[in-house]
């Protein structure tokens, strides 16, 4: 028999405004097992908790009943304290009249009456609650950071700088990401290579950061402290420790014709390639769906032209699997496609182009060596129209219903940047509400159109329409509600931009969870915004919503110091609420296995001994590291020989009983 | 003549499907309008009008026999507002109107015209003489 004694919370007026405390306290006294019952303002307080410890200690507590917040507030809190008065920590039941009784409810009488019902049902619950104890699991002190970009070199960076190694993957040739393809950065107009760059080479040259440029990650098993992480090396066809970066090779290919991902397709690159001057590393890869020996087995210029014979057409794809404590998902965004948004033109035009694009225009180091020019005829545009939220804030199918964020500061940074290169262009924003919230923000918006002329018009636009010659734009100023009918050389689409494509499919390696938007969620969003609810996944940059180069950084730093927090730590503590299968029951169906969304539980074969007949059978095993404790298995299984620690079914069972009682 | 301003709004509501509430006043369908520029009240009014209640306006309005339904403006609206099924509402409101409409027998020979089908007559008084 239990000696269980009852804590009821006034959480202030929380919940002692809506459930009659006292009258609860009176209530449970008499319950069976019950031998100590009390109440306090704040439970959770230092003096709230001290009133368990002692009570536990004066009355012989055998178990404790909580009853206040939702578990998932201080759950932990009580159990440290029971911990401290010498209880196992899961011998304390949280009874929920906060969050499922008194928020809910304005009647006190049937308030307090739901109030005592969840009492009684915890109270069942502790009845049969038994001694539970966590398992340790290792840590390894490495961590891997999926994504090369600003995102993902900031947390490595950080990580690295602690003492703990980090692995980068990055799917294209170099790391870099966005920001590499970027002119300059809102708001200090500072050139975004030269501030990049040195952050590239030095996530190169640290001696704790190992980079794995054209990969991927094909597998992920384990578990937090101990994932096994499979990472495909893709064939560049180079080998890495001959080459010395001289370029000949890219020179000399005669396949030049493949569309270059860096310059958004504005211009070609050949079929051996680095995908831009700073690329690192500084070594090419070969695109084999472009190149001629690839093709038809003739050409191999590459080979013969270069000195060090760093370049191998024989080489396969590696297959590399390490171990992980963490894994930061720092995997970044691309613009939407727009061929859903047929008025613009972009497909059909192209002096219609998205902001991406521009950037590499109006880049030095772009194709046109910085010179902003229309594609179709290389006139210097006299009038240049940016439309903004193309796809943003939109709800139907064709759009994403979020705001992109970054569009309203990176337009008025292009306005600019036109204005101080080509005074004499007419630059016109068509906007919806320009949202410039941040430091130094609004003042360099409202400098586009006080210090530069700018022209911002409020009204989305109607239809762009290519003449030839010029553009042709149908849209309506809402404030003086008048029509525009009006010309222009260029249109520039402040394009939404969404999660990369491949990033459900790694949050599924993960078994991270997204939104529907497919950005990664936050354990929680406002108090843990760097992990995800999957331990172990960290989350940087634009993969868990739409953000600026600051905010990034910033993130990207909050997500190494979360990491850097795991592996300092030499053991993990498991949760002991896993399911424990009993042999004699299971019948080996195998159904929970397939159930089971952690890969927790493997059919094996034990010796059983069935009232005095050992025999081996077949049966599920369960991996307390891997299991979660979600239950899945238990309700899944036909012969009822699964069970959860902790939430057994007796205990369920006993709670039921209370509340119908 | 209009009678109950909030009770009118939800019948517009209610005929159209469209949703005010949702419009974010980007100004994407007044853009989008074929229209415009023989409108006296715009598309995006119609939907402004009726979140502020202003009934009397959009039944007024000349715009309602200007649109040309081609529904751009619902095709492309990115909250999916609806402002062609807010006119075509008011349209069918303005139709609807219980007497206001009605043809007496006796006002039938001052319309008389020459150059007026009789077919055209029979229909109209059979259509607003109930």
């Amino acid at each position: 028999m239990q000696r269980i004694g009852v804590f009821v919370c006034h959480c202030g007026t929380n919940i002692a405004g809506t459930v009659d405390v006292d009258e609860i306290v009176k209530m449970v006294k008499p319950e069976q097992g019950v031998v100590h019952a009390a109440d306090y303002p704040y439970m959770c307080s230092e003096a709230g908790q001290s009133m368990i410890i002692n009570a536990v200690k004066a009355h012989n507590l055998s178990g404790v009943v909580i009853c206040s917040c939702s578990p998932r507030m201080h759950e932990t809190t009580f159990r440290k304290a029971a911990d401290k008065a010498g209880l196992n920590p899961y011998m304390v039941e949280i009874a929920n009249i906060r969050e499922h009784c008194s928020w809910i409810h304005k009647d006190k009488a049937e308030a307090t009456q739901k109030a005592l019902i969840l009492t009684r049902a915890a109270i069942a619950k502790a009845q049969l609650n038994s001694p539970l104890f966590p398992d340790e699991s290792p840590v390894t002190k490495r961590a891997l950071v999926i994504g090369g970009g600003i995102a993902g070199i900031q947390t490595a960076l950080d990580i690295a700088d602690a003492g703990f190694e980090v692995d980068i993957v990055e799917s294209t040739p170099s790391i870099g990401g966005k920001m590499a393809q970027l002119d300059k950065t809102f708001p200090t107009l500072d050139c975004a290579a030269c501030i990049l760059t040195p952050k590239m080479v030095d996530a190169s040259a640290h001696e704790n950061i190992t980079l794995y440029t054209y990969s991927q990650v094909d597998k992920v098993e384990g578990f937090v402290g101990d994932f096994t992480v499979t990472i495909r090396q893709k064939a560049r066809s180079v080998d890495f420790d001959k080459c010395t970066g001289c370029g000949v090779c890219s020179e000399k290919c005669p396949s030049k014709k493949s569309p270059s991902e860096f310059d958004q397709g504005l211009c070609t690159r050949p079929a051996i390639y680095t995908p831009f001057a700073q690329a690192v590393p500084n070594v090419p890869v070969i695109d084999r769906e472009a190149c001629l020996k690839f093709k038809t087995g003739k050409c191999g210029l590459c080979e013969t032209v270069c000195a060090p014979k760093a370049i191998n057409f024989e080489q396969e794809d590696e297959l590399v699997a390490r171990k992980y404590g963490a894994v930061i998902m720092a995997t970044g965004y691309e613009p939407v496609a727009l061929d859903k948004f047929g008025e613009y033109s972009y497909s059909d035009s192209p002096d219609v182009i998205t902001s991406l694009e521009f950037e590499r225009l109006t880049n030095a180091a772009g194709p046109t060596g910085g010179d902003l020019i229309r594609l179709s005829d290389k006139r210097k545009p006299k009038s240049v129209t940016f439309i903004q939220c193309v796809g943003s804030r939109d709800v139907t199918q064709r759009g994403k219903a979020y705001c992109s964020k970054i569009c309203c500061m990176y337009t008025a940074k292009h306005a600019m940047l036109i204005k101080e290169k080509y005074p004499d262009t007419e630059v016109n924003v068509f906007y919806i509400d320009v949202r410039t919230p941040g430091k130094a923000f609004d003042e360099f918006y409202r400098r586009a159109e006080s210090e530069y002329g700018v022209r911002y018009i409020k009204g989305q636009v109607g239809k762009v329409i290519d003449n030839g010659d010029h553009l042709q734009i149908q849209a309506v100023d809402m404030l003086d509600n008048k029509k525009m009918d009006m010309k222009t050389d260029m249109v520039v689409l402040a394009t939404a931009i969404e999660p990369v494509k491949s990033a459900k499919s790694i949050a599924t390696m993960l078994t991270a969870s997204i939104d529907t938007n497919n950005f990664m969620t936050e354990a929680h969003p406002k108090l843990r915004p760097v992990e995800s609810p999957t331990a172990g996944v960290f989350l940087s940059g634009v993969c868990q919503g739409p953000k600026d180069i600051p905010e990034t950084v910033a993130q990207a730093g909050a997500a190494a110091s979360k990491v850097i927090g795991l592996l300092v730590k030499d053991k993990l503590m498991s949760n002991p609420c896993t399911a424990k299968p009993d042999a004699l029951y299971c019948n080996g169906c195998s159904i929970c296995e397939n159930v089971c969304p952690y890969g927790a539980i493997s059919y094996e074969d034990c010796e059983v001994n069935d009232h005095g007949v050992r025999e081996v059978w077949h049966v599920a095993q369960v991996n307390k590291a891997l299991c979660q404790g979600c239950g899945a298995c238990v309700v899944t299984c036909p012969s009822g020989a699964m069970d959860l620690q902790g939430f057994s079914n007796r205990q369920i069972q006993a709670e039921v009983d209370a509340i119908c009682r | 003549m209009h009678g109950n301003k909030d009770h009118q709004a939800d019948q517009i509501r209610a005929i159209s499907g469209a949703e005010d509430r949702k419009c974010m006043k980007c100004g994407k369908c007044s853009a989008s309008c074929p229209s415009y520029d023989v409108m006296d009240v715009r598309p995006h009014q119609f939907v402004s009008y009726l979140r502020g209640g202003d009934i009397d306006a959009m039944l007024n309005a000349q715009s309602i026999w200007k649109c040309v339904s081609c529904f751009a403006c619902v095709e492309r609206c990115p909250q999916d507002v609806k402002p062609a099924q807010i006119i075509e509402a008011a349209r069918l409101m303005v139709i609807r109107q219980q007497g206001e409409n009605y043809l007496s027998p006796d006002d039938v020979p001052e319309l008389l015209d020459p150059e007026l089908p009789q077919q055209l007559l029979a229909s109209a008084f059979r259509k607003y003489a109930k």
